[in-house]
């Protein structure tokens, strides 16, 4: 046995060598993450930076960035930053946000992974990295080695755009691409994983000679969650959480069915804060599954192998993949399958917009009615993309509530004209009762957090189902009893059946916890209100507020954020009496500063 | 509870006005603020909510479905064809659950959230209907009998009744600002209330106008009533009666229903006079610290009759002459077609409960196309004969008044087309029933009541017609609380709620109006009710005298008995030697 068991050199006692080496065998990537951060802390606190113990590196480590929205990108990032030390390799993980951007000159190799928005736009923690590299102050980076991990969704027009544009960009400021762009598709991992071994090998011989490792890099590692304990459960090993309450909170004459559901996380050690997600793994409706066994004509009791996974067809359908949304690559494969040329012109180009159609309107099983094609099994499933999580803002805080999560959830459901359809987490939970478990993890949203100030005003900005985490805002601001003031903007359709939350709110207003609920009901009247049109009407009060230091929080759909970001330079364009690209870069700075967060999706 | 007293309120309210205008636009709520839930009375509407859908609404993290009823002020209930056309549209516009016909002869309206009050509001004023004052602590709308036989009698008492709803109305302006966009003038909010003053009347007050020898008014359950004299064809003045009154607490033996009592007579140009005087001497004396002892009643009996008497007609400055004879046969409302002097032909329907909807109202019963069915005959009426009149009876009926001989045909047509035929064919106990509102609206409703008439009235008859009284007139009336609204008190079967499904079984008013019946069961469910029915309907028809009234033959047999208190003679007509 060796004296040390980590397979370098490394400046620790043999014992110790021995203990991180059992740690770091046992721990998943994001103990590992967790703990890196914790003993730079540590080492921190002893008073004696890390680096003065080892020999100073005589390499610029790695860098690797991300930009995510929903996380992948992140999970993405994270593992290739854990490969890269486990081979002993100098290397700090940054979120593009925090990414000091003049270091990006000095910089020898640098890993991005990055994924794109539905119109083709960054995430928000990467849209002052991306303004960067594309501006005239971008710097010529001919010392740059780099590679692009973009992420995407195949359905849309834009995929992976956004790390295309990075890496055609990185390329044209001179610097070096050691490895194509890769584009990931939703089931990340499939090239994800050899991109990045590949680029880990690539940084091998980038940063050769290595020094003795690590230390310099573990310095640099952005703490994710410097207060958190370690969770036993994670994306891939969720708890399988109790369901509390699944209660109905849009009242009659509401066409949409929105819950407030209830998980237990008693026993589970998770732990989040508010502005965190609750990643929940659904499983598919039997009905839709037995639906699509009937028209392959196949038997759900199959064994099938895929991936070094042996399932039945049935267990494969219901809980390993995605059967409720239709993507481009399944249907192109399946009018290979079926050799239909009417689906492959929908295919093409020109008719994005009777794709987009397709995607938005059909199911797979609508597919398969609409167009019969023979399948095997084993092919069926392989065509499948694998099932994702869906990512919930968790509608509550641990303050308020104990070990439980709280969640709103807009069940989708619909009938196409060819029989009730579901979205399938939505569909999921709604249909759970009382004392059903879900399979959920918690998805940390750093770039989502109250003020560290509690004494800093906030505005949340949350129409629709987007109000959910403001519950939990609202619910930690009352038990930390913070000073700051508290105001919501708040939009649905109709005021009577879809106030979400509305006895709540009332209450939190009596009680002082709220001070200001302004509301926007766009079916009420004859003409549409939305919710920024409320800011604009309170533009002068919204910019009181913002120049007395309030965060601003907005949360919810995709085009309700761009609307919401459009009022915002207006009012403050206005306010501030500047034209628009001075208050665009007030707003970029609040953006800096952490003031203005977006969870939009 | 309001977090102060309704004296308090009023007095504070600046004429009625409140803070009524920041309750209507504050987004956060669909209800006002608590005073001004009490001050929109004034205006002729309650906040209520859909009590079928509290406890769901809770659960749902909403607040209650709140909805305002509105009221109409409509003396004697007559409206003409367009104005029902109008009404009918905001019905349909901007309230939920059809025209309902009250016992007071209003139109209410139900289920209109508080976004669209305020053009509800316009629109009622629109059609030349106002709901001024038609709730509240002041002169409620004006009751007038319908008795369609007598029409330039009819005109004139109506005109009279009319005139006094007006003069009656409360001086403020608040209705016209909030309501219709009147201009504030100087003086807006402390306007002078020469009838009223800043705290209004202690309690409601409630006025009806009676033609005899009907009692369809039921001119005794009223604080004020004016017993109309025709001598020779000619109306002579008006026999006056105080201090009527329906509601009481359940265990509070404070409070009790009461009969006017007749103390004078005046002539028809002393009505208003005499009106004022009484109003006033309510409005001095009566109870304000004891609000379910505040109404006139009380007021009589705490201080006597006499005293009563001689403070009105020392405030009318002139006194009361001696009552002259009159007689009532019966309060109920006589179906189907009769011709009017003028040659012109009355009308009258039956409406279950008063409540004129299409559809099946929250999913019970049989869908109906009442409201169309009326639609279609105010159509016709508005076209050829715009003239006639739809007069609302105190017995939640309707009558389609002045029809010229020639229509009649066709209204028949749509009568039957939409089922409005029901006088045709009912048994006596449906086509006499009353019900008040109750739920899901009424915030006061401890029980079902017109949710509940029609089942039971279907159980109810295979009892008359095991007893073979199907065309027996009895009256039946349902309270959903022991307020009164549907006149429980005067019902010679009364159910009073309770509890859900439990009511009080009273019985033995007379079918005139004259007497109050009294408890017999307390607290009894269906079950028990039916079997009560059961056996008394069997001795009714085993032992009836000829023409004998249900009310009647329950006293006469002494199977309950009645207070003297309780009972009203009517003056006779020919005095006992």
């Amino acid at each position: 046995m060796s004296s040390n068991a980590l397979a370098m050199p490394t400046p620790l006692a043999a014992e110790h060598g021995v203990l991180l080496a059992q740690f770091a065998a046992a721990a998943d990537a994001s103990g590992l993450l967790w703990a890196s951060g914790y003993l730079a802390g540590v080492a921190r606190s002893l008073g004696a930076p890390a680096a003065a113990h080892a020999p100073a590196p005589t390499v610029t480590p790695a860098t690797v960035l991300y930009g995510s929205q929903t996380g992948n990108a992140r999970r993405a990032a994270e593992a290739l930053h854990a490969k890269l030390e486990a081979a002993g390799l100098p290397a700090r993980l940054l979120r593009a946000d925090a990414y000091p951007l003049r270091e990006l000159k000095d910089e020898r190799l640098l890993y991005i992974a990055i994924s794109t928005q539905g119109d083709g736009d960054p995430p928000d923690d990467a849209l002052a990295l991306v303004d960067f590299l594309s501006g005239k102050r971008a710097p010529r980076l001919p010392q740059l080695k780099f590679a692009v991990l973009a992420l995407g969704d195949s359905s849309y027009p834009q995929f992976c755009a956004v790390g295309q544009r990075i890496d055609a960009r990185l390329s044209e400021l001179g610097a070096t691409r050691v490895a194509d762009c890769a584009n990931a598709d939703l089931d990340v991992e499939t090239i994800a994983a050899p991109w990045t071994a590949k680029v880990v090998g690539i940084a091998q011989d980038v940063l050769k000679p290595a020094t003795p490792p690590a230390t310099a890099s573990l310095a640099t590692v952005v703490p994710l969650r410097p207060h958190a304990v370690p969770q036993a459960h994670g994306r891939e090993r969720p708890f399988a959480a109790e369901l509390l309450a699944n209660q109905r909170i849009t009242g009659r004459g509401s066409a949409r069915d929105i819950r407030h559901v209830e998980l237990s996380l008693e026993g589970s050690g998770l732990a989040y804060e508010p502005g965190d997600a609750l990643g929940v793994w659904p499983r598919n409706p039997p009905a839709l599954v037995d639906a699509l066994l009937a028209a392959l004509a196949l038997d759900g009791d199959a064994p099938v192998a895929h991936a070094g996974v042996e399932l039945s067809l049935r267990d494969w359908l219901s809980s390993k993949r995605e059967i409720t949304r239709l993507s481009r690559p399944f249907i192109a494969r399946h009018a290979a399958q079926a050799g239909d040329d009417a689906l492959n012109r929908v295919l093409s180009p020109d008719n994005a917009t009777q794709l987009a159609s397709l995607l938005d309107n059909r199911q797979l099983i609508d597919l398969l009615d609409a167009t019969p094609a023979a399948w095997n099994a084993d092919e069926f499933v392989a065509a499948l993309r694998p099932l994702q999580p869906r990512l919930y803002s968790i509608a509550s805080s641990r303050m308020a509530v104990g070990e439980e999560a709280h969640l709103t959830d807009a069940h989708v459901t619909y009938d196409n004209g060819h029989g009730p359809r579901w979205g399938a987490a939505s569909h999921f939970l709604a249909s759970r009762e009382d004392g059903a478990r879900a399979e959920v993890f918690i998805e940390a949203n750093e770039r989502f957090r109250l003020p560290a100030d509690a004494s800093r005003d906030i505005v949340m900005i949350g129409p629709g189902t987007g109000v959910a985490p403001f519950r939990g805002f609202v619910q930690e601001r009352r038990e930390t009893s913070a000073s700051g003031r508290n105001w919501l903007l708040f939009g649905n359709s109709h005021a009577r059946s879809e106030f979400l939350y509305q006895t709540e709110w009332q209450q939190a207003l009596k009680d002082g916890s709220l001070h200001r609920l302004d509301l926007a009901f766009s079916r009420d009247q004859a003409e549409k209100i939305y919710v920024q049109q409320r800011l604009r009407e309170h533009g002068r009060e919204l910019y009181a507020w913002l120049e007395n230091g309030a965060h601003v929080y907005v949360c919810g759909a995709l085009a309700m954020g761009k609307d919401v970001h459009a009022a915002l330079l207006e009012v403050i364009a206005r306010e501030r009496g500047v034209d628009a690209d001075a208050a665009a870069g007030y707003l970029a700075a609040l953006q800096v500063q952490g003031r203005y967060a977006r969870d939009v999706y | 509870m309001s977090a102060h007293s309704v004296e308090d309120i009023k007095q504070s309210s600046a004429r009625l006005r409140g803070t009524l205008l920041q309750s209507l636009a504050n987004p956060l709520t669909g209800a006002l603020a608590d005073d001004d839930q009490t001050l929109i009375k004034y205006h002729g509407s309650y906040q209520q909510d859909d009590r079928d859908l509290r406890e769901e609404r809770r659960r749902q993290k909403l607040e209650p479905d709140y909805s305002f009823m509105i009221r109409t002020r409509t003396p004697g209930g007559v409206v003409s064809p367009a104005q029902w056309l109008k009404l009918d549209a905001i019905a349909t516009t901007y309230a939920g659950r059809g025209l309902r016909i009250t016992t007071r002869q209003a139109f209410q309206f139900h289920g209109v959230i508080k976004t669209r009050l305020k053009p509800t509001m316009r629109a009622i004023n629109a059609a030349l209907v106002d709901t001024l004052a038609a709730c509240g602590d002041v002169n409620r709308n004006v009751v007038v009998a319908a008795n369609p036989l007598l029409s330039p009698l009819h005109a004139t008492v109506h005109a009279q009744a009319a005139a006094l709803s007006e003069r009656l109305l409360p001086n403020t302006r608040a209705y016209y600002e909030i309501w219709l966009d009147e201009q504030k003038i100087a003086g807006s909010g402390e306007e002078t209330e020469p009838v009223y003053g800043e705290r209004y009347l202690p309690r409601k007050f409630k006025i009806a106008f009676a033609v005899p020898p009907t009692n369809d008014a039921d001119v005794f359950a009223n604080d004020l009533g004016f017993i109309a004299i025709i001598e020779d064809d000619q109306l002579v003045g008006y026999n006056v009666s105080v201090g009527g009154g329906m509601g009481a607490t359940h265990g509070d033996p404070e409070t009790y229903p009461r009969l006017a009592e007749v103390i004078g007579f005046v002539a028809p140009e002393q009505v208003q006079d005499i009106a004022i005087a009484v109003v006033t001497a309510q409005r001095d004396f009566g109870n304000r610290a004891v609000r379910k002892r505040a109404r006139l009643k009380y007021t009589i009996d705490d201080r006597g009759i006499d005293w009563f008497k001689d403070e009105v007609e020392r405030r009318a400055g002139f006194p009361l002459g001696p009552a002259r004879p009159f007689s009532f046969d019966h309060n109920g409302d006589r179906f189907g077609w009769v011709e009017g002097h003028d040659g012109r032909w009355h009308l009258t329907l039956r409406i279950p409960a008063g409540r004129i909807v299409d559809g099946a109202l929250d999913g019970r019963g049989p869908a109906l196309t009442h409201l169309s069915g009326l639609r279609e005959i105010a159509t016709l009426l508005d076209t050829d004969a715009c003239d006639a009149q739809f007069r609302m009876t105190p017995n939640q009926n309707l009558v389609i008044a002045g029809v010229p001989a020639g229509q009649r045909e066709r209204i028949d047509a749509l009568v039957r087309a939409h089922a409005l035929d029901a006088h045709a064919h009912a048994s006596g106990l449906r086509l006499n029933a009353l019900a008040c509102v109750s739920l899901p609206t009424c915030g006061l409703a401890m029980a079902e009541a017109e949710r509940y008439l029609p089942g039971l009235l279907d159980k109810a008859e295979l009892l008359l017609d095991r007893h073979g009284l199907r065309d027996a007139q009895i009256h039946l009336r349902i309270s959903g609380c022991p307020n009164g609204c549907s006149r429980p008190y005067l019902g010679e079967i009364a159910l009073v709620g309770k509890a859900p499904g439990r009511y009080n079984l009273m019985l033995g008013a007379d079918h005139r109006g004259q007497r109050l019946n009294t408890l017999h069961r307390e607290n009894i469910e269906e079950a028990a009710i039916l079997s009560e029915l059961d056996a008394l309907f069997a001795r009714y028809a085993n032992e009836r005298m000829p023409n004998q009234h249900f009310g009647d033959f329950l006293v006469a047999n002494s199977i309950i008995a009645i207070d003297e208190d309780n009972i009203r003679h009517a003056i006779p007509l020919e005095p006992v030697a």
